[in-house]
């Protein structure tokens, strides 16, 4: 789609938004001052209208929606404020989107899935609904006529006489009013601003440096610490002889802590050169003995075990045995990935007697409240916790172990301490996506379609405590949930925990499921003699899927001739309810192996697209997510350790090597899902299916090497 | 520890500092100008570029002791009030998602357009390449570096 949609958009419009940023420095400040009165000069509860958790009018008209969602870059605090603005007839440009601190009222907070917009929707919506039917009724209690002759638009109630007044103005009277319980809520065809083009709420904040993450937190009198961790996951401290690193500058205490050594000193820089100065001896542990080679020894060896049993349809096994066509024992691997958000692990505690506030970049600003709670032995009401805006996600900070860190230290030196992790602490002590081997086997019936399937796959559990003989989800997502019409189908998987830290990482199960399944869904469109979407799209049983297989096909225009020594390749596949397809072209050259992809196009069913603009941003990051998957990224171990450590070898994709990307909806009514993940899965397969189409190479392995793309 | 005077964005610092203690810390811990973000440390990332004498350059590899004296812009100072021609293409082509690369992105084209005032797609990929946003936001950045110039041209939107 188009995003140049706001040639329209004045200096005077631009200076609008940018004052928005107000809300960044107002945040800045309060983190430096703590004077909270004085900054959110709140005014009195009469006079401001907070109909509930979510939506604050104020007597000058601004209407403040507090999120529990947090904003990691997916835009949810630009669509979820339009949701609710939706409902409310609220004028956009007086709204502005708040983070709300850990509570309950929030309900869930935690953050991934994809699923802000979906689990929110409803809600929302009659948020929006039930404020805006109070502003009616205290309009016309106000003008002494009936409801039913009032309407609103743009932040005001207008009388059918003509008389009008503003959100604003009718806050302190709405505020004497009681919600109502089941607010009428828009038929969506009359939808205005859910479905249109919007800019970013947080944009103005974001491009003047104004806008805080969790690394730049300030709060009085705080220090910064740094920890040390044993290089091999499991190990343990077992001396530590810190003398030299206590004599270095701005050094305030050196301290033990779980995951190991804590120094704390007057800024980062002071804290990584005395940490590099400590001198520890660690206990290493069995997981000292591991690499990669032997892990992957390890999981063939377990492929030709018995796992849990997924998925059973029909005889799979027995079907392909007597199969004419068939391929059998096909293996496909992917390694462990790291994360790796561009803003590393931080976060600040400041722990007392009486009080614990933190202040952090985080997924679950809920789970961090009970847990600090735990660690404090503080009740709730007196664990406060701020989540600042993160810079990036991708799962990474569903995991408060760098909070807890902060908690720890905060607590024994009683100050408040921001942890800080450097770049190669991130990579080396992340909790990586699993590490799979897949062995496939399928047979093809007489007009070539799929008769049997079998796929077993082996890998870490995400849960290192999962009983191995009960399948994890996860591990199975978009592998047992095919989309075809199989009628022997058998799909297995082997838990293999070596002791490598585990965790969700965007789109999970699917980010390696996608790829194994859709490139041997190709290898056997190949066998067939079929066209590999032709192939895809008389076996798909998922009409939504199809739709979206039909609308990339078309957009890329499938079976048209390509420049010279381009191709493509196609894939599918569903995720967090969305349906995505993607189409990719790609040329290779022969001599150096390197690939070029020239372009993606993305065709996505997320159902009702509330905001284009940001849902368009989703699937580019995606499609960019898993090319960097395709070429660039694994961890591997050596003695126990990961050994990569930075972007210099652990690197993700560059604006150098990114297609052109183009991305077109599936027109739909239904509510909407999800765009944070769905967009990366496809990715894989589609590049690599058409790497397959220009080379005859089929990959089975990532990342790909040039080397084994050379003629 | 020595004294140093740092030109950061149009004012003067003069501060007791390590010589060998890196822009990056100085701009982010000792002076609270938090908008320059640590990404990698080792140059790699490009999320801590601001420009130094007009070039771009990344703070986290540069120490103090070699940038005195010479004329620092940061994020903060590239505009007084927010309405450089990029900031306001960055925001009407929607770049940002989470935002933590986009100062050093913004800083790195601030470099280019300084040098080449109408950079084709090739200028913008060899310069911007210096800088990993994994939001993957390279299509916006492309789009908006193109949009900054048509808005130069226009004299912005002033």
């Amino acid at each position: 789609m188009s995003t140049s949609c706001h040639d329209n958009f004045s200096r005077r419009d631009f200076l609008k938004v940018v004052s928005l940023a107000g809300a960044g420095f107002a945040l800045g400040f309060f983190l430096q001052s703590h004077d909270k009165a004085h900054l959110f000069a709140e005014p009195s509860p009469s006079e401001t209208f907070e109909p509930n958790a979510w939506l604050r009018i104020e007597p000058d008209g601004s209407v403040i929606v507090t999120l529990g969602k947090v904003e990691m870059g997916q835009g949810v605090h630009t669509a979820l404020p339009m949701i609710l603005a939706e409902e409310l007839d609220a004028d956009w440009k007086k709204v502005r989107a708040e983070q709300g601190d850990a509570h309950e009222k929030y309900g869930r907070m935690s953050t991934g899935g994809s699923a802000s917009v979906r689990t929110n929707w409803e809600v929302l919506r009659k948020a929006g609904a039930a404020a805006r039917q109070m502003l009616i009724s205290a309009a016309a209690a106000a003008w002494g006529v009936s409801e039913k002759e009032c309407r609103t638009e743009q932040g005001f109630v207008i009388h059918t006489s003509g008389k009008r007044m503003s959100y604003g103005e009718l806050a302190p009277l709405a505020a004497k009013l009681t919600p109502p319980q089941n607010p009428t809520l828009k038929d969506p065809k009359d939808f205005k601003l859910i479905g249109k083009p919007t800019l970013r709420l947080d944009s103005p904040e974001k491009v003047t440096g104004r806008a805080i993450f969790g690394i730049d937190v300030k709060v009085p009198n705080m220090l910064v610490a740094v920890v040390e961790r044993c290089p091999v996951f499991g190990g343990k401290v077992k001396s530590v002889d810190d003398k030299a690193a206590r004599k270095m500058p701005g050094v305030k205490h050196i301290l033990q802590i779980k995951s190991g050594v804590a120094v704390v000193a007057d800024g980062y820089w002071h804290a990584m050169q005395a940490r590099a100065a400590l001198n520890i001896k660690w206990d290493e542990g069995s997981f000292a003995r591991q690499s990669s080679a032997q892990l992957r020894k390890t999981r063939e060896a377990l492929a030709q075990g018995k796992g849990a049993v997924a998925k059973s349809v029909g005889d799979a096994y027995g079907t392909i045995a007597k199969a004419k066509k068939a391929l059998t024992n096909v293996v496909y691997e992917v390694p462990y990935l790291a994360h790796a958000p561009m803003e590393p692990p931080a976060a600040v505690a400041s722990v007392s007697a009486e009080r614990c506030e933190i202040w952090a970049s985080t997924q679950v600003p809920d789970r961090v409240q009970t847990l600090a709670a735990e660690i404090t032995g503080l009740p709730k009401d007196k664990v406060i916790v701020h989540t600042t805006f993160l810079g990036g996600g991708f799962g990474r900070k569903l995991y408060p172990d760098y909070i807890v860190e902060a908690l720890e230290i905060s607590k024994a030196i009683q100050a408040p301490v921001k942890v800080i992790w450097s770049r190669e602490d991130d990579i080396q002590h992340d909790l990586y996506r699993p590490a799979t081997y897949n062995v496939f086997s399928a047979a093809l019936n007489e007009q070539g379609e799929i008769e049997a399937w079998v796929h077993k796959i082996v890998g870490d559990a995400l849960n290192a405590s999962h009983p191995k003989d009960k399948v994890e989800g996860a591990a199975v997502e978009g592998a047992q949930n095919l989309p075809y019409r199989i009628p022997n189908l058998h799909v297995e998987w082997v838990m293999h925990n070596p002791g490598v830290p585990t965790g969700a990482w965007r789109s999970v199960g699917s980010s390696q499921n996608a790829f194994v399944t859709e490139s041997f869904i190709d290898e056997l469109a190949y066998l067939a003699g079929k066209d590999p979407f032709e192939f895809r799209r008389n076996l798909l049983e998922n009409k939504r899927l199809k739709a979206a297989l039909e609308l990339a096909a078309e957009k890329a225009g499938w079976g048209k001739p390509l420049p010279a020594g381009v191709y493509r390749g196609i894939a599918c596949h569903e995720s967090f309810r969305s349906y995505v397809a993607e189409v990719a072209e790609v040329s290779v050259d022969k001599k150096t192996g390197e690939v070029k992809v020239h372009r993606v196009v993305v065709a996505i069913d997320c159902g009702l697209v509330v905001n284009p603009l940001s849902a368009a941003a989703q699937m580019e990051g995606g499609v960019i997510d898993g090319l960097s998957c395709v070429f660039k990224r694994a961890i591997t171990i050596k003695n126990g350790r990961v050994e990569q450590s930075n972007f210099g070898d652990y690197d993700a994709l560059r604006i150098h090597e990114t297609p052109k990307i183009e991305v077109y909806f599936v027109p739909s009514t239904d509510a909407p899902t999800g765009t944070g993940e769905p967009g990366l899965p496809p990715a894989l397969p589609a590049v690599c299916n058409a790497i397959f189409a220009a080379t005859g190479k089929r990959i089975r392995k990532l990342p790909v090497s040039p080397e084994d793309l050379k003629a | 520890m020595k004294s140093f005077t740092l030109n950061i964005n149009r004012q003067t610092y003069t501060l007791t500092l390590d010589p060998d203690m890196p822009l990056l810390w100085v701009l982010r811990d000792v002076l609270g100008m938090t908008g320059t973000k640590f990404g990698c440390g080792k140059g790699y990332c490009g999320a801590c570029t601001v420009l130094i004498d007009g070039e771009a350059a990344k703070s986290c590899s540069r120490p103090v002791s070699i940038v005195a004296g010479k004329a620092i812009t940061t994020i903060e100072g590239l505009s007084p009030d927010g309405s450089h021609i990029l900031q306001q293409a960055w925001i009407l082509e929607d770049v940002s998602q989470c935002g933590y690369c986009q100062p050093g992105q913004i800083m790195t084209a601030a470099a280019l357009l300084n040098e080449k005032p109408n950079p084709t797609d090739q200028d913008i990929d060899e310069a911007m390449s210096s800088v990993l946003c994994r939001c993957g936001t390279y299509p916006r950045i492309r789009a908006a570096i193109h949009r900054a110039v048509k808005l130069q041209d226009r004299g912005g939107l002033k």
